[in-house]
């Protein structure tokens, strides 16, 4: 059993495309309030690695404990109702549903989500434009609805692919400040990101994966440290 | 003789009556098809097969169990609705991993399969379901004549179709629908039990042709071919509307009973092959169809 303040723990974790082995034994565990960034080139397997904690990909061995639940033998709609919000890397806005129906649309997974009006009140944007066609925000407006989406659900483990990825510095600037609310409420946050600068003053620790393994662990104070490490992992 | 400018109003509005009950059998089978398209990506070729077993069931429960046509229209689609789910559990999602002609070979299989059994069993001559009771006689209107049960299929297809849209476009269960066809697996992520809702969906479809097929029954005799018989000219309305749209195929079902009708009237000749003349326009013109999203 997992220890109290442990939200996602997982060990030896493979996952597989039809024949391409693309996740070799990830080990990762995540503690109540934190916020974990995994880092990477593109195609190191970061977005794999929330796809198969969600049971998005085609195979998946090896266990994945989350709010104390097992949940490697699990169906994929059961997942996210153990509290998990994902916001996938296009951000799965909705095109034939309104901002409201985007907002709306997944149930809740715990009782103490977001209300719809604190909601409005955080991201004035999407109350304005509610009625309009989900995918005709813009870049930033529809990342702010696919965070509201997950954060209306009442999840407290969040899995969050990109969510800066081609924005203006502005929203990435609001999309910190997100962050850092939900770590004061004791959110659990696993990010992927591309952006360092955006991750490193926000976040608790750093995993860096290469190649489907993960081959670094940095904590937040070994920063200044290892950056020369980073970086060769990085490549910036 | 009522005529105005050499056009006989008579003769006409009761083609385009015809036309109208032509229309509402269209809507209800491509509204149907529309659905099961737009959440599984399948062509259901066994919607046809569908709809006369529908009727057959009709006729069945009022000939062996004295069943009457109002408790029909209710449990015949239920039935079918059933018997749709067993079909899509246990034959198409085994196969729903691979290319779409599996599943379009496998429901033609199943309609042929139907077919071949109910012409075994009753021959291709056809039965007669009479008119219930309530709704014999007619109501006499300026031009034209008009049947009661004839009236009876224009409101009660409106009705289901009417209230199939609303759900589909203004409900939660419709948002789960809609997005359930654009991103199944991001929904699934969401918590949606995505496999159930395509099981309800599948079933809901083909009983809207299994209620289609009992309101049928009394107005076209109840025989093993009257389902591929409509199904080829329900695929061009499908096509002409746009694949997988709600409204779209409601509305050119009724549009292209309509036209039909009237040309009836105007060139009788051309009446049956009207639709597919529209539909090579559509597509030339406006490849997704009328009401279809450009891919």
């Amino acid at each position: 059993m997992s220890s109290t303040g442990e939200k996602l723990r997982i060990s030896d974790l493979h996952a597989y495309y039809g024949e391409s082995h693309i996740l070799h034994g990830i080990d990762m565990t995540i503690m109540q309030g934190e916020l974990v960034t995994l880092l990477g080139r593109n195609g190191a397997g970061r977005s794999t690695t929330l796809k198969a904690i969600m049971n998005m990909v085609g195979r998946r061995t090896g266990k994945i404990n989350i709010n104390g639940n097992e949940t490697i033998g699990m169906p994929a709609h059961k997942i996210a109702h153990l509290g998990v919000g994902y916001c996938p890397e296009d951000r799965g806005i909705f095109s034939s549903l309104n901002v409201e129906e985007n907002l709306m649309l997944p149930p809740n997974v715990r009782s103490d989500g977001m209300s719809v009006e604190e909601i409005y009140e955080y991201f004035p944007n999407l109350a304005e434009r509610r009625y309009s066609q989900g995918t005709r925000l813009s870049g930033g407006e529809q990342q702010m609805l696919a965070m509201a989406r997950i954060l209306r659900t009442g999840a407290n483990v969040l899995l969050l692919d990109e969510i800066t990825e081609g924005l203006a510095p502005v929203i990435v600037q609001k999309l910190a400040e997100v962050l850092v609310m939900l770590k004061e409420r004791g959110l659990t946050v696993l990010l992927v990101e591309q952006n360092f600068r955006f991750a490193a003053p926000i976040a608790d620790r750093h995993y860096v994966m290469e190649h489907g393994h993960i081959v670094e662990e940095v904590q937040k104070h070994e920063l200044e440290a290892k950056t020369e490490l980073l970086n060769t992992y990085l490549g910036v | 003789m009522a005529t105005f400018f050499g056009i006989n109003l008579f003769a006409l509005s009761g083609q385009l009556l015809v036309g109208l009950i032509n229309g509402s059998f269209y809507a209800l089978l491509s509204l149907g098809l529309a659905i099961i398209f737009g959440l599984l990506k399948i062509i259901n070729f066994a919607q046809g097969a569908m709809y006369m077993l529908g009727a057959f069931f009709a006729w069945m429960a009022l000939n062996y169990m004295g069943i009457n046509y109002w408790a029909a229209l209710i449990l015949v689609p239920i039935v079918i609705g059933c018997i749709a789910i067993l079909i899509e559990r246990f034959l198409v999602r085994p196969i729903a991993g691979e290319d779409h002609l599996y599943s379009l070979l496998l429901t033609f299989g199943i309609a042929l399969v139907l077919q071949g059994l109910f012409t075994h069993l009753f021959g291709s001559s056809g039965l007669p379901y009479k008119i219930p009771a309530e709704l014999t006689g007619g109501t006499k209107l300026p031009f034209m004549y008009l049947p009661n049960y004839r009236a009876w299929i224009i409101v009660i297809s409106l009705v289901v179709c009417g209230s199939t849209w609303w759900v589909i476009e203004k409900t939660k269960l419709g948002a789960y629908l809609r997005a359930g066809t654009e991103n199944p697996q991001l929904m699934q992520g969401f918590g949606i039990n995505v496999p159930l809702i395509t099981t309800l969906t599948f079933g809901f479809g083909v009983a809207l042709a299994g209620f289609a097929g009992v309101l049928a029954a009394p107005v076209y005799s109840v025989s093993p071919d009257m389902g591929s018989n409509i199904l080829i000219v329900v695929f061009a309305i499908v096509v002409i509307g746009g694949m997988g749209s709600i409204g779209g195929a409601i509305l050119t079902g009724l549009l292209m009973g309509v036209i039909e009708g009237l040309t009836k009237y105007f060139y009788p000749e051309a009446s049956a092959t009207v639709i597919f003349l529209v539909m090579v326009i559509v597509l030339l013109i406006k490849p997704a169809g009328l009401f279809g999203k450009e891919a």
